[in-house]
């Protein structure tokens, strides 16, 4: 867990130059496994997606995109704001994690993964008795007189809660990890020079910590986007994500081809939206 | 500034903390409730029922033992798989290194349903039955990448030139790995292994995905999430909360004590 000091590594490019068929040898049975579990099904699901098609060889994608339409959306809304909201609360605990902690920061660390040592749906369906109708959460908000539905939960927003929290784990380590790297001083610098905290922040420290803010939102958008059991759990019929069209296509209709055509929509659309954002915020240095 | 840097800042971290322990304890307390209808999700009355009674609710300790098998068995191989992958990748230059690289990246990139759908596809394709042997498959598959991310690590800390001390003093490959190499990497290999087995045991979307009619513990809970979860399933997995964290915490605490031993003795 420890962050290896890039001194620790110099060493190594001596030891590195050796070129041998052992490399291979060694890279062979993981690679292999990856190569036949993970690349080819990406195959047969292709195929699978143009079986039994209505009309044409993409049909059952026009189907499963007029059909869904409003579950891929939703998916994507959904999973855009649980990013962005979980990345408003992750920013502090790193910040202070990597910045301030002191002696109790591996503590922290070991705080922020605990979680989940917790069976995932186990804390995904407490939220329904956190979020409950007459619970504290649900009655505090209503006084305040903000919820449309006068409820949480079977809402979007219990959706967006759920997928919020299951996945802030994957925000704050990499957020973390790039905080950890700034350079205290860079900051202190930048306090002696009398520029304000705020001017600090978004001119020294929000840059340099960009790789783990590039890093978290996909670690969290892409996981979130798939999901099915927060909607399936803490949702309603009408908060269903693309995620619950692939289950219920493989479990209660049986519908292969439909579930592999709702999967490939899904990953081109991640596709899509990776590249372009690595893009435009120009780290190319996640891999 | 000064004032709110200092003290907003901490409460608000603690604030983080806290709220990421709300479910835990939800899950902890309504394992003590007796409650009123099948629904564990209100509290009722105080029990200690399920705790006595850990597998008195048919298939919650079937499923369970069967997680643990199928956690071991993949943890084990993908350990190994990644610990030599991870050991190629920081020791040898090779053709398609950013491509193993990318491939290694991929499977922790992809959302798990996809993952779970297309392996389910491969193996309707090949006639492969679900159950056991798929579902370990897929383990071993995605627990790769973070064995080898974990072994990395602590491969790119490890200094080449005590290997190469040892070949100078004649050392066999095999003796420098055995005596060397391994003991160094050690640490790195059995977090990986920890940290692979609770992906493992804690997997849903993709072991639902290939398992058919064969029930994991994950896979238990979800079913019996319509018709009301068994107040054994919070016990268990308040017991396996409790029991990962003091592995961890006794694990971190005896590596700052050799830390320190080492500090003071240099």
């Amino acid at each position: 867990m420890a962050p290896v000091a890039p001194i620790a590594a110099a060493p190594l490019i001596g030891g590195v130059r050796r070129r041998s068929g052992l490399a291979y040898l060694l890279l062979l049975p993981g690679m292999l496994w990856l190569a036949i579990f993970f690349v080819i099904p990406f195959g047969s699901l292709f195929a699978t997606s143009l079986q039994d098609s209505p009309a044409g060889l993409f049909g059952n994608y026009a189907q499963a995109m007029s059909e869904y339409w409003g579950a891929y959306v939703r998916a994507l809304a959904y999973a855009g704001i649980s990013t962005l909201l979980a990345l408003i609360i992750a920013y502090p605990l790193a910040y202070y994690i990597a910045l301030r902690s002191g002696r109790w920061r591996s503590l922290l660390l070991v705080l922020v993964i605990a979680p989940s040592f917790a069976s995932f749906l186990l804390r995904t369906y407490a939220w329904r008795t956190i979020l409950a109708d007459e619970g504290p959460v649900t009655s505090f908000f209503n006084a305040l007189g903000v919820l449309p539905d006068q409820r949480i939960l079977s809402t979007g927003l219990a959706v967006i809660a759920g997928l919020t929290y299951n996945f802030l784990p994957f925000m704050i380590l990499p957020l973390y990890a790039s905080l950890d790297r700034v350079d205290p001083r860079l900051i202190e610098a930048s306090n002696d020079l009398y520029a304000s905290g705020p001017k600090t922040f978004w001119k020294v420290t929000w840059p340099l910590s960009m790789p783990g803010v590039v890093a978290g939102t996909l670690l969290t958008f892409i996981p979130a986007s798939g999901d099915f059991i927060n909607a399936q759990l803490l949702g309603s019929p009408q908060t269903q994500m693309i995620g619950n069209a692939i289950q219920a296509n493989f479990y209660k209709l049986r519908d292969y081809p439909m579930a592999s055509s709702l999967s490939f929509i899904l990953m081109a659309t991640i596709v899509i939206l990776v590249s372009l954002y690595i893009k435009r915020s120009g780290t190319e240095e996640i891999v | 500034m000064r004032w709110v840097s200092k003290y907003l800042l901490r409460i608000v971290a603690f604030a983080v903390i806290a709220y990421l322990f709300v479910p835990i304890a939800v899950i902890a307390v309504l394992s003590f409730n007796k409650p009123a209808n099948r629904y564990n999700l209100a509290w009722n009355s105080f029990s200690l029922d399920a705790w006595k009674n850990l597998c008195g609710f048919p298939g919650v300790c079937q499923s369970f033992v069967t997680s643990v098998e199928i956690g071991v068995i993949s943890t084990i191989i993908a350990t190994i798989m990644g610990t030599m992958i991870a050991i190629a990748l920081v020791r040898y230059r090779f053709r398609g290194r950013s491509a193993t690289n990318i491939l290694i990246f991929l499977p922790m990139a992809t959302p798990e349903v996809i993952m779970g759908f297309s392996l389910l596809a491969l193996f309707l394709f090949l006639r492969f039955p679900p159950g056991f042997a798929a579902v370990t498959i897929a383990h071993i598959m995605f627990i790769i990448s973070f064995a080898v991310v974990t072994v990395k690590a602590r491969v790119q800390g490890l200094d080449p030139r005590l290997e190469e001390a040892a070949r100078d003093l004649y050392a066999s490959p095999a003796a420098t790995f055995r005596f060397v190499t391994l003991p160094i990497i050690l640490p790195g290999i059995v977090g990986a292994a920890l940290l692979g087995f609770a992906l493992s045991f804690d997997d849903f979307v993709i072991s639902y995905f290939n398992a058919g009619t064969m029930q994991t513990f994950p896979i238990f809970i979800w079913g019996a999430a319509q018709r009301g979860i068994p107040v054994q399933v919070n016990a268990l997995a308040t017991g396996v909360f409790v029991l990962a964290l003091a592995i961890v915490i006794v694990g971190q605490s005896m590596r700052s004590t050799r830390q320190r031993r080492l500090e003071r003795g240099l």
